[in-house]
């Protein structure tokens, strides 16, 4: 087990070298270089730009930047932010409770419901549950993301107006856990619905193989009654390859929570990212971009432990 | 015994590497020989290393070991081109014929290939190489337009056995030709191979675990226990006189024979961990200590007749 | 009202599942009846096609639906209907009155439950024991099967287990609560021949001491031959031929049944060079004559056996066949 998380992280070395690489590489080419809010703005000198460059350390060789860089990362000093000039790292730390916070919710919801939906539309195969499960989910899967935050929050927010259009909190309310609810409500429930729609298909065809296997018929000769069968029996069995299929799915996750937190301002790393990207603040760009491959790395890493705690089969 | 057999196998070895990492000895030290003419039956429990021993033979796996010699030929290394020649004289039958039929394909289609691949006749005369396949096997000439669907188990293993004729083979092995069929059509799938045999030369391999099958086309039998031959002897003798413990208790557990049964404890060991000595003594009703040290040699018991183990005398 | 002592454990009457397939309808099983008495083992025979284990997945209900609509007759447990019973009554009867035991003892467990939670489940279900005696008691049967260090084997995943010893764990489910009656289909099919041995001596003992009666599957005569006192030979969806096992295997009456013993191979100091065959094959379950299903196969067909069924006549030996042997 121990030998099997090692094994993993050793892996997951190079994947995270190829990742920062590519990236570094991609500010470096793009137009204006990293500095490109500068050298693409007329009015800051020629000299500003190289006395700012030393003091970023870019006018050294591209790949004793990279080094340097890389070093830090390793050590945890992820650099500074190119405005305010704070620690990259705490910028990024601070915004991932709202992150966690957001798609945890989203993510429980989905997860239940679509298990729910899932079984159902299995067990009552080619019933009308079943047939309206496939077509709302496909009817959910065919709009962006975007499109159902803006419904929502012209539906519930400025119609209806029970619910605030966006952010964490009212002014002045920081802090009230009930405020924190009734901002939560609209963009986990845009998020949700996007996750359920994919994990009850996901959920309904897992269950579909485990349902036609030989030791559910055991159950049944057993006398065993269909709750039982379905938790029992059909649940645990289900659960492998629908946890390898959440363990692949977390990089969309994370794409969905960046519109999500967009769209109804949520101040969590998406938004961070769409912010940093609009003022090509590259320092903050590069470490959520390594933030995001090491949490996707953990969470494969977690589900792989999960698995094996699942069935007894497969063995770290 | 003046003519030279058509397959002597000596010293033969197959070894995978396992899951864990260690070493399976699927085949582990087999000496077969197979004269012209000849249905030498290879039997054994799942995991005894019967269809791997076939299939090293046919080169379809290679041998970690051992010489095979087809014809007085050694063929043990030879490389995929240089068996080419040696393919056309040792064909295979499957226990699953449907799975070794292309679906896409009409029976003619599949029995073509080989004439193709081979280069053998024109394409003109190859219409009446298959009807006369066909005929040979009991099939009707109209089943060439059709596909392996539309056909039974038995009519299925009729086209594979066509198929694996086309090439005027000598050596057939039969990896549980008829273990897949109703009795009712094993039996005609048994007469059939057989009859061919008798018409043909043919020289027959057949590997199967029904013992009853066996003792009606056999002429010699080899009893195969965890990757190594224990007995073999000429069909009369494995039967009635049989030496190995082993044999004797394959014999008795046959169903439908009306006699004492002597049931043997246990489960056929994993090939991956053999147990040590003799890979049978844990099962053995009449194992000593010996058993448990060390491998018996194989013993020539006379008239063809040879077992391994320490507890019968030469 | 207690059944009367004469009557029979199972008494199954006019079993029939047609199947539509338009423009078809498959006779899977064809109107079967038979008895079966407390500690009796009948052996159902048949080739693929047969209907034998149709036949036993309608006697459970265990058929999934739209099949589990279809089947006709009446299936008497002690004298209940069990085909009319609501599927509750019917769910609390399976694993505890009757009980089933297939032939893929690899895929039959679940592979994500121990053994022991496995043999557990059925006797806290229907006898409602607490988890420790139903651990208990599971344990019990563990060692009743035959498995060694049953308390060692209670906490094994099934993958952890031969498909002998996967055997012998089905059989403790089914076992479990001491059923009147045991449907094995193929039981022993998958298995080794020494180990098929072993099961099938397990089954006979196991019977002996429980006095449990057994409805025996299987393509294979040699097993019934030595397993079963009473023997029904399915062909085509109908039995053809029924009666005392020795009976049946010294004087067959019907053409099937002779000819599939003369078919099978038997080990024999000078076997005659060539299998009697049976010529032909099974007819689909679509494509059966109107008259007796074996007709076209028979070497004693005679004019009527186109026109009509024949019934099955004889106690206690009944064949269908209007030109039967050893009459």
């Amino acid at each position: 087990m121990i030998r099997f998380i090692l094994r993993r992280l050793a892996q997951a070395v190079p994947l995270l070298v190829g990742v920062s690489l590519i990236g570094f590489g991609l500010m470096h080419l793009a137009p204006g270089g990293p500095l490109a809010i500068y050298t693409l703005n007329p009015s800051i000198q020629v000299q500003d730009i190289e006395r700012i460059k030393a003091v970023f350390g870019l006018d050294q060789p591209v790949p004793v930047q990279y080094l340097k860089w890389a070093t830090g990362l390793a050590t945890g000093d992820w650099g500074t932010t190119f405005f305010g000039g704070r620690p990259v790292l705490a910028t990024i730390l601070e915004r991932l409770p709202a992150t966690l916070l957001l798609m945890g919710s989203a993510l429980a919801i989905a997860i239940l419901l679509g298990l729910g939906i899932g079984l159902l539309g299995a067990v009552r195969r080619y019933s009308v549950f079943d047939a309206l499960a496939t077509s709302g989910a496909l009817f959910a899967l065919s709009f962006p993301t975007f499109w159902f935050g803006l419904m929502a929050i012209w539906i519930f927010a400025i119609e209806l107006r029970w619910l605030p259009s966006g952010g964490m909190y009212e002014l002045g309310e920081e802090g009230d856990p009930l405020s924190l609810l009734r901002h939560l409500v609209l963009p986990v429930m845009v998020l949700a619905l996007v996750i359920t729609a994919t994990w009850s298909r996901y959920a309904r065809s897992a269950f579909l193989e485990v349902l036609g296997q030989d030791f559910m018929r055991t159950a049944r000769a057993k006398g065993m009654p269909l709750r039982a069968r379905l938790l029992r029996h059909a649940l645990p069995n289900a659960a492998k390859p629908l946890i390898a299929l959440l363990g692949v799915e977390l990089p969309f996750l994370f794409s969905g929570a960046l519109v999500t937190e967009t769209i109804f301002g949520w101040p969590g790393m998406g938004r961070l990212f769409v912010d940093a990207l609009g003022m090509k603040e590259y320092p903050v760009l590069m470490g959520l971009m390594m933030f995001t491959a090491l949490f996707v790395i953990a969470g494969n890493l977690i589900a792989d432990i999960a698995i094996a705690a699942v069935d007894p089969r497969v063995r770290l | 015994m003046t003519e030279p057999p058509l397959l002597e196998v000596a010293g033969l070895r197959v070894h995978f590497r396992g899951r864990g990492g260690g070493m399976v000895r699927a085949v582990d030290g087999v000496d077969l020989s197979l004269a012209r003419g000849e249905t030498l039956a290879i039997v054994g429990e799942s995991g005894c290393g019967k269809t791997t021993t076939g299939k090293a033979i046919l080169k379809l796996l290679e041998p970690t070991e051992g010489s095979i010699r087809f014809d007085g030929v050694e063929i043990a290394r030879h490389s995929q081109r240089a068996m080419a020649p040696f393919r056309r004289r040792m064909q295979i039958i499957f226990q699953d014929p449907y799975a070794s039929l292309n679906p896409r394909m009409t029976v003619a289609g599949i029995l073509e290939a080989p004439f193709a691949i081979h280069g053998i006749g024109t394409r003109e005369d190859r219409p009446d190489r298959i009807a006369r396949l066909l005929r040979l096997v009991g099939l009707p000439e109209a089943a060439a337009r059709r596909y392996p669907h539309e056909f039974s188990g038995g009519q299925r293993q009729r086209i594979g056995i066509a198929r694996a004729l086309a090439l005027d083979p000598e050596l057939i092995i039969g990896d549980e030709p008829v273990s897949a069929l109703d009795v009712s059509i094993q039996a005609q799938i048994v007469n059939l191979l057989r009859r061919l045999q008798q018409e043909m030369g043919l020289s027959y391999i057949l590997i199967s675990h029904n013992l009853a099958v066996v003792s009606h086309v056999a002429d010699r039998v080899a009893v195969m226990y965890l990757g190594r031959v224990v007995e073999t002897a000429p069909r009369a003798a494995l039967f009635f006189q049989p030496r190995h413990p082993y044999t004797r208790a394959l014999l008795s557990a046959v169903p439908g024979q009306g006699v004492q049964r002597q049931v043997l404890a246990g489960d056929v060991p994993d090939p991956a961990h053999p147990p040590r000595g003799c890979a049978f003594h844990p099962r053995c009703p009449i194992a000593i200590p010996l058993c448990a040290e060390a491998a018996p040699e194989r013993r020539d018991l006379g008239g063809g007749h040879s077992v391994a183990c320490h507890k019968v005398d030469a | 009202m207690p059944p009367a002592e004469a009557a029979p454990l199972l008494a199954v009457r006019e079993l029939a599942v047609h199947i539509p397939d338009p423009p078809h309808l498959l006779r899977a099983v064809d109107g079967i009846s038979f008895d079966l008495d407390r500690g009796e083992t009948l052996g159902l025979v048949g080739e693929s096609g047969s209907g034998k284990t149709m036949t036993a997945m309608a006697l459970m209900r265990l058929l999934e639906p739209p099949l589990s609509r279809l089947p006709t007759g009446e299936v008497l447990l002690d004298g209940e209907d069990l085909m009319r019973l609501p599927e509750g009554a019917m769910a609390a009867l399976r694993g505890h009155r009757l009980s089933m035991v297939f032939q893929e003892p690899m895929t039959s467990l679940n592979p994500v439950m121990r053994i022991g939670a496995q043999i557990a489940e059925p006797l806290r279900r229907h006898l409602g024991l607490f988890r420790a005696e139903a651990a208990a008691r599971a344990e019990e049967m563990l060692r009743l099967v035959g498995l060694p260090d049953p308390a060692r084997q209670a906490r094994a995943w099934p993958h952890e287990l031969s498909g002998g010893m996967r055997q012998r764990a089905m059989i403790a489910i089914a076992l479990a609560c001491r059923p009147a009656l045991l449907i094995a289909d193929e039981p022993t099919t998958a298995l080794d021949v020494t180990v098929q041995a072993q099961i099938l001596e397990l089954l006979r003992e196991l019977q002996r001491d429980m006095g449990t009666a057994v409805l025996l599957i299987t393509h294979d005569l040699a097993v019934v031959e030595e397993n079963a006192h009473r023997v029904a030979v399915m062909y085509a969806g109908r039995i053809v031929e029924t009666g005392p096992v020795e009976a049946i295997f010294t004087a067959p009456r019907h053409p099937y049944t002779a000819g599939l013993l003369a078919s099978l191979p038997r080990i024999r100091e000078e076997p005659e060079p060539w299998l009697p065959e049976i010529p032909g094959m099974v007819p689909g379950a679509g494509d059966r004559p109107r008259g007796c299903a074996f007709a076209p196969r028979c070497t004693r067909v005679i004019s009527g056996c186109v026109a009509e069924a024949p019934p099955l006549l004889g106690e206690p030996h009944a064949a269908a066949c209007w030109n039967p042997l050893h009459d």
